[in-house]
């Protein structure tokens, strides 16, 4: 697998973004794939921006590759513990005044990609996220 | 990411261009917390939004539960492509009133 090895902050999205984006082309995912990867890795890295290290700076890494047909992502970081998808849906039917502010960026890593696991080895968060080709 | 705004018929026409994420869905809410200073009708023109991540969406809910507390109203335009595919698997797509130009969405607003 390819890896990119970024800090855990927000300036690195862009970085992280194109890395996956030429990765998963080189792979023949289609266009439209392309935009729910970006819009799932973005939901996965800033969550680790905000929550992985309360007490500093850290880092993540980003492994492409290809397995069965399936582009696969993985994301690491060293941070606390922490599963998201723990984490409730938010209840897309209500209107602007149920409606909570924010539980989206779960329900994207959920909706966008064909199978996703959490696991947590060597002190690490692993977000493992398949898309399917084609 | 750059937002134009300009006035018809009592209604702000804010055209956002670019994209709307994590990096800039806060310079997002900041232009429009200052339009909404003044202003109670509103209509997103999305046409040149290219990208909208769900940072993007929680500045645009806030935005319209804001603009809903001053009973003001918000209608979008335009709202096509990938974009309109992130509004629509949200449940966005059906919490705002949404027009195909902004013609119709001034026409909507009367």
């Amino acid at each position: 697998m390819k890896k990119l090895r970024v800090e855990a902050v927000l300036d690195a999205l862009e970085r992280v973004l194109a890395f996956t984006g030429e990765e998963a082309e080189a792979a023949g995912l289609d266009p439209g794939k392309c935009i729910k990867l970006a819009l799932v890795l973005e939901e996965a890295f800033v969550n680790i921006c905000s929550y992985a290290y309360p007490e500093g700076s850290g880092f993540a890494e980003i492994f492409c590759g290809t397995e069965d047909r399936c582009f696969v992502v993985e994301i690491h970081d060293e941070g606390e513990a922490f599963n998201v998808l723990s984490l409730p849906d938010p209840d897309t039917s209500l209107g602007i005044e149920e409606r909570e502010i924010g539980g989206l960026g779960i329900h994207f890593i959920r909706q966008f990609t064909d199978k996703v696991a959490y696991g947590r080895e060597n002190n690490r968060n692993i977000l493992t996220m398949h898309f399917g080709i084609h | 990411m750059e937002i134009t705004s300009r006035k018809e018929n009592n209604t702000m026409i804010v055209s956002v261009q670019g994209r709307i994420d994590a990096v800039t869905a806060p310079a997002y809410e900041s232009g429009m917390k200052e339009l909404l200073e003044k202003e109670t009708l509103f209509i997103l023109d999305f046409e040149k939004l290219e990208y909208i991540s769900s940072a993007g969406l929680r500045v645009i809910l806030a935005t319209a539960k804001s603009l809903k507390a001053k009973s003001g109203k918000m209608v979008m335009a335009n709202v096509t492509g990938t974009v309109r595919e992130v509004f629509d698997i949200s449940g966005f797509g059906a919490i705002f009133t949404m027009y195909d130009s902004i013609e119709a969405a001034l026409a909507g607003m009367e």
